[in-house]
């Protein structure tokens, strides 16, 4: 089983265009900042929006806008689970397990959806009505409604982002077994990072809508290509002009760094690369600027200093730094960061 | 300020109070079993069902073609089906007359070749009454899929339900409470309509007079009559008025 899709689709004053493939058993998270149209490319895969394109699902065509082809939802096969689980208030657990399965004139529907909720040890709760349901029960329960379909394609929105921090680890570990046993194509769209990584195969990154960069997790945060991705891989992303051994960055500020090349390039910093000095330091860092502490956060054994100037960084020093350093919100410090902690790649 | 709040007040309970206190209580039995009287009672419970059961089968559709309109359509559609709210009744009868009176537009071929006759008879009453509750029906039933989240009719479409199945099994249990609210405040403007009715169906014992007419009727001849009637529209209305204090003007 795989996915193919390429979709163009624009509405008021928003416009998608993403290129898409999956294989069969493969999970591939997308991942992009609210506003991205990472629910759009989902509702397009659902065919519940029209589009511009081409939707391929192991073969079969299920949208080709040249040859006004168009299947609709109802017969794609496609598990869609929602953001908050969308159960049918007016309807038992057990009835709304079973909904998919009577739609689809199964025998027994009932009883297969009764081993459903056993197989998820829900079963206690087969009587109970949606809104007696705790909140990652739901979720559960809408997970087991869709699966119990049969779908070739698993869209998943949010799955985990209406729940509460103290059940979300659960219900993603659940989330995780029922994926692995799940033979079709799965996307899931998500904002949160960690739950992009627990669960996926591949990340693709959507920003406006459009993808700006895709791969492994690892690949992904290593080489992020957009600041979304640097801001949750928590490293300083850099955009500029490689000149030889030194980058022009937009504002005109230059970074030296020793692989730079020639063209447009990304340069990463991670925070701990950078250190603060009350005095302009004298050594071996060849990128000395000045900076001004905009603000500090405490995070576990470090504080991440976000600094304003030339070159805007965050830095990552020690609680004790902070204190020699005399370091508060609006404190004017010199920022050095070694040529050789700067990572360079082509844009 | 004070003053003329309490004098507005004063003109909704003075007639109600009048109502009450000249009811002939001890009349109120032999009154109900009066045959003129039961005879008014009966058809008008079965218009006023009969128009709120059409109002049902028309207007739910209506109100899920509206709901999906959008534009300049749905600018007209809504006006077309509110009219009938602020149109004098008296001129929604003369309308049907016109529309369906044996030389009007529909009327006229029914009854030339089918000898089919609609005014006068209890046909008609439904009818008027239909034309002019269903509004509310339908503006209730509208405004309940409006506040609906679509997201469970698209969820019962992912499962694989047809759009039949979708909108029997999600979407009208869904929709029920605006149903019920629209559907009693439909039945109620049925029971209590006059003017289109008088116009219309005119006003036969037994056939087409319902209880208001009745009421405007013996109010001449039998004063006591029209009381008891009038009583017994007045509990219906509180009736309805309390059950359904929370949900009326708030779906609307």
């Amino acid at each position: 089983m795989s996915l193919r899709a390429a979709i163009k689709t624009s509405r008021s004053g928003f416009a998608l265009d993403v290129e898409l493939a999956a294989g069969a058993g493969e999970t591939v998270a997308v991942l992009g900042p609210n506003g991205a149209g990472k629910t759009t490319l989902l509702r397009a895969l659902a065919g519940l929006i029209p589009l511009e394109g081409h939707v391929e699902l192991d073969g079969q065509v299920l949208d080709d806008s040249a040859t006004a082809r168009h299947v609709p939802t109802e017969h794609r096969r496609v598990g869609l689970v929602f953001q908050d689980h969308v159960l049918f208030p007016h309807m038992t657990v057990l009835d709304n397990v079973a909904f998919g399965l009577r739609a689809q004139h199964k025998r027994d529907a009932s009883k297969v959806a009764t081993e459903w909720l056993a197989r998820a040890g829900l079963a206690e709760r087969a009587g109970a009505m949606p809104r007696e349901l705790s909140g990652g029960q739901a979720q559960r329960v809408a997970l087991l409604r869709t699966l119990a379909t049969e779908p070739r394609l698993l869209l998943l929105d949010e799955p985990l982002s209406s729940l509460d921090v103290s059940v979300r680890a659960e219900v993603r570990r659940e989330l995780s077994r029922q994926l692995s046993g799940f033979q079709g194509v799965r996307i899931l769209v998500t904002h949160d990072p960690l739950e992009a990584m627990a669960l996926a195969d591949r990340l693709v990154v959507v920003e406006a809508g459009r993808i700006v960069q895709g791969g492994s997790p690892a690949e992904v945060t290593a080489k992020p290509r957009s600041r979304f991705v640097a801001d949750l891989a928590g490293v300083n992303l850099l955009r500029g002009r490689g000149r030889g051994d030194h980058i022009e960055l937009e504002g005109g500020a230059i970074v030296a760094a020793p692989e730079a090349g020639e063209g447009y390039v990304f340069a990463v910093i991670h925070p701990r690369a950078v250190a603060l000095y009350l005095a302009r330091p004298e050594g071996t860092p060849r990128n000395v600027w000045r900076g001004r502490a905009e603000d500090l956060d405490l995070q576990g054994e470090r504080v991440r200093v976000r600094l304003s100037g030339a070159v805007p960084l965050v830095a990552e020093v020690t609680p004790s730094a902070v204190r020699d350093l005399h370091l508060a919100a609006g404190a004017e410090v010199w920022v050095a960061v070694k040529a050789t902690e700067i990572s360079v790649y082509r844009a | 300020m004070i003053g003329l709040a309490a004098a507005g007040l004063l003109l909704f309970v003075l007639p109600l109070a009048g109502l009450i206190a000249r009811a002939p209580w001890g009349q109120v039995g032999p009154e109900l079993v009066a045959s003129e009287t039961a005879s008014a009672l009966g058809l008008s419970v079965l218009c006023s069902l009969t128009a709120t059961a059409v109002a049902l089968v028309l207007g739910i559709p209506l109100a899920l073609v509206l709901s999906r309109t959008t534009g300049t359509a749905r600018g007209v559609m809504r006006a077309l089906t509110t009219l009938p709210m602020v149109l004098p009744p008296v001129v929604g009868g003369v309308a049907l007359w016109l529309a369906f009176g044996r030389r009007g537009l529909i009327g006229a071929p029914l009854y030339q070749l089918l000898g089919i006759q609609i005014p006068f008879t209890t046909a008609a009453v439904v009818i008027a009454e239909t034309f002019v509750a269903m509004p509310f029906l339908v503006i209730a039933v509208e405004g309940g899929l409006r506040a609906m989240d679509h997201r469970y009719e698209e969820a019962a479409r992912a499962l694989g339900a047809s759009g039949w199945r979708v909108f029997a099994r999600v979407t009208l249990p869904l929709l029920r409470p605006a149903i019920f609210s629209g559907a009693v405040l439909c039945w109620a403007r049925a029971l209590g309509e006059f003017g289109a009715t008088i116009t219309f169906a005119g006003n036969l014992p037994g056939r087409t007079q319902t209880v208001p007419l009745a009421v405007y009727v013996a109010l001449e001849t039998r004063p006591d009559g029209a009381i008891v009637l009038s009583l017994i529209l007045l509990a219906v209305s509180l009736a309805i008025l309390i059950g359904m204090r929370d949900r009326w003007l708030g779906s609307l």
